[in-house]
């Protein structure tokens, strides 16, 4: 088990939080259609904080600007991973930014086992830290 | 009738017959000069002797600053020197209060060539714009205001290393502000109990804990030893809650080739990030942001001891200026104020300082002290760090003031919590996220603020706490680095 606060992967912007209500979530997507960032939603079972790339739920939504719409491909994506992490992510592709504006989570695993941290030591007392999910012991799809 | 070209022979002979004439008779006083795209542009606030007329006074700063003497010289004609003579144009005097009895001051606008300028060089910059003229005895106090750099200079700037774009995509943390802590005490603790408190704060919520600018390596702690534990609290935190976590560490040396062996021990380590100190100088900055680059390094810089120079009006440097510098130079972070903490800030100069560090372009704005139109040639932004005596429960006037690409960082705010140093941290992480959420939601954070963090504190017993223990700390004190034009205020607004 985890021992952060709230016991759980406090990656996003509202991890503090508690779960977002489908309402709350609604509202955020408007923050993001109203400056015309492109929302896409994204997967995972390997939360390891340099995991970049979690797999995309469908291409990144650019013409949808109705967050309802948006929400309904949210809770698609629910049904068909119920035990994986989601995350929404808005991208701005204005220039001199082209990168995610905001980036919060909206499912989890039921249980959040966390991360083992592998020490091995080297000469002059340095340490080579190596973090790993406990979850990826097990192949891709078989982990929560 | 002689030809125009035996008059200017003729006049010629006069303006370099050996002796002493006034400056803006050199040719520093050009009250009709267009300045150029090239040209760079500084802009002074003179204060002349008493007797010193202003525009001889901008004269006098615009030959001491570029290539004039105290007298005529005859080897200016060997050279080019209509060209390399810096040209006062504009002076105005600065609007003052009546019968506020201070001396007379003025801003003086003095454009250079760029050929009168090292590429990629703020040592060199810095030489001629600040190098004698200060100590000028003509003028009794002089402040260097703001300048205006060419995007064709510019470009011969790295930049800041990483900037904030591909900061927040190494660290993985979109759409708020980061959160730190310096560790406090600020001397004297050992390297074990120092990363008992980067561990703690790091696993109670903040992306970042910081050394503060004088921890380098004293008896009481070894950089090496700092450096070896703070390492094991950040991969500790980082296993505990799935984040990217950092500790910048100080590589601030007495040599550069010690700075270097510090900053190549942390790389060593794995470090994200690694700080320097404004005191160590312009060049060993603008080395350790080359080294930040090749390095895949964020490079913090703390702006000790710019206060020496830049918090009195009347003579020394604005911190515009040396956010400027700094960007040239290539720093990710720089210390720029808080508005609402312990250390000097008026709301609309550090909406200055900020806009200067993280916009593409800023227009001139008088009000946030912006003279000159500016265009950063797509050289990164830095991400600015507000610091010092800042605590949770202001959490809506920071996310007001400052906007969400900032560092806050809660030193005092994280460890003087009475349940301890994760809950602080936790208190904070908490207040920032409810803000935004709320920010988000279209809600009036300035006004509902406290509303916000006491809804969000019903949730949380850490942040309830620190509300409680801090509510009534503010740090309301008159800026000194003020304005010196107000917005009019619009009739019926």
């Amino acid at each position: 088990m985890m021992t952060n606060y709230g016991n759980r992967i406090t990656q996003g912007q509202f991890s503090f939080l508690p779960d977002l209500t489908d309402a709350q979530i609604l509202a955020q997507l408007k923050y993001a259609l109203d400056r015309g960032w492109a929302v896409n939603i994204e997967y995972t079972d390997d939360p390891h904080p340099r995991n970049t790339y979690w797999d995309m739920y469908g291409l990144p939504m650019f013409d949808l600007r109705d967050p309802a719409g948006i929400l309904r491909e949210i809770n698609g994506c629910r049904s068909a991973f119920p035990n994986s992490y989601i995350r929404v992510t808005a991208f701005d592709s204005t220039r001199g930014w082209e990168t995610p504006r905001m980036s919060f989570i909206v499912n989890r695993p039921r249980h959040e086992p966390g991360f083992r941290l592998v020490r091995e030591e080297a000469a002059g007392r340095r340490i080579r830290y190596t973090i790993a999910p406990y979850a990826t012991d097990k192949p891709e799809g078989e982990r929560y | 009738m002689p030809s125009d070209k035996v008059q200017a022979a003729r006049s010629a002979a006069e303006r370099y017959r050996p002796g002493v004439i006034p400056y803006r008779d050199m040719g520093y006083w050009q009250p009709h000069y267009q300045p150029l795209d090239t040209d760079i542009i500084a802009l002074f606030r003179i204060t002349p002797q008493p007797g010193v007329d202003p525009e001889e006074a901008a004269a006098a700063v615009a030959g001491e600053s570029s290539t004039a003497t105290w007298t005529v010289v005859w080897t200016d004609r060997l050279t080019a020197s209509e060209i390399y003579r810096a040209k006062a144009y504009r002076v105005e005097p600065v609007p003052m209060s009546p019968g506020s009895g201070m001396e007379p001051q003025y801003f003086a606008w003095i454009a250079y060539d760029l050929d009168l300028f090292e590429p990629g060089s703020v040592a060199n910059l810095a030489a001629s714009i600040i190098g004698n003229v200060f100590g000028f005895k003509a003028i009794k106090a002089l402040r260097l205001e703001d300048m205006r750099l060419p995007v064709a200079y510019l470009k011969t700037f790295q930049g800041p290393a990483t900037g904030i774009v591909v900061e927040r995509e190494r660290l993985d943390k979109f759409g708020r502000p980061l959160l730190g802590a310096t560790t406090k005490p600020k001397l004297g603790l050992s390297a074990r109990n120092y990363g008992r408190v980067v561990y703690e704060a790091l696993k109670g919520g903040l992306d970042f804990v910081k050394d503060d600018e004088n921890i380098n390596s004293q008896p009481f702690m070894h950089w090496r030893d700092r450096f070896l534990y703070c390492m094991e609290a950040v991969n500790r935190a980082a296993a505990a809650t799935g984040e990217v976590k950092g500790h910048y560490l100080n590589v601030t040396a007495g040599t550069m080739e010690e700075m270097y062996e510090r900053a190549e021990f942390a790389k060593s380590l794995g470090s994200v990030i690694v700080m320097i100190d404004l005191v160590v100088g312009y060049t060993a900055i603008q080395s350790m942001a080359k080294w930040a680059r090749r390095n895949d390094m964020i490079l913090h810089l703390h702006r000790a001891g710019n206060s020496t120079y830049a918090r009195q009006k009347n003579h020394g440097i604005s911190f515009r200026v040396i956010c400027k510098w700094m960007r040239m130079a290539g720093v990710d972070h720089l210390h720029a104020g808080t508005v609402v903490g312990k250390l000097e800030g008026d709301p609309r100069m550090v909406k200055g300082f900020y806009d200067t560090l993280r916009e593409r372009h800023t227009p001139a704005s008088l009000e946030h002290g912006l003279y000159f139109e500016q265009d950063w040639a797509s050289l990164n932004r830095v991400m600015p760090v507000a610091s010092g005596g800042i605590h949770a429960g202001q959490m809506h006037q920071l996310l007001h003031y400052l906007g969400e690409d900032v560092v806050l960082q809660f030193g005092g705010g994280t460890i003087g919590h009475p349940m301890g140093i994760q809950a602080g941290a936790t208190a904070n992480r908490v207040a920032l996220e409810a803000m935004i959420l709320a920010r988000n939601e279209g809600r009036d954070v300035l006004r509902e603020g406290p509303d916000i963090l006491e809804q969000a504190a019903r949730h949380c017993t850490p942040l309830r706490v620190a509300l409680d223990t801090w509510k009534d700390v503010t740090f309301d004190y008159q800026s000194t680095d003020t304005a010196d034009y107000v917005p009019t205020a619009t009739p019926g607004t």
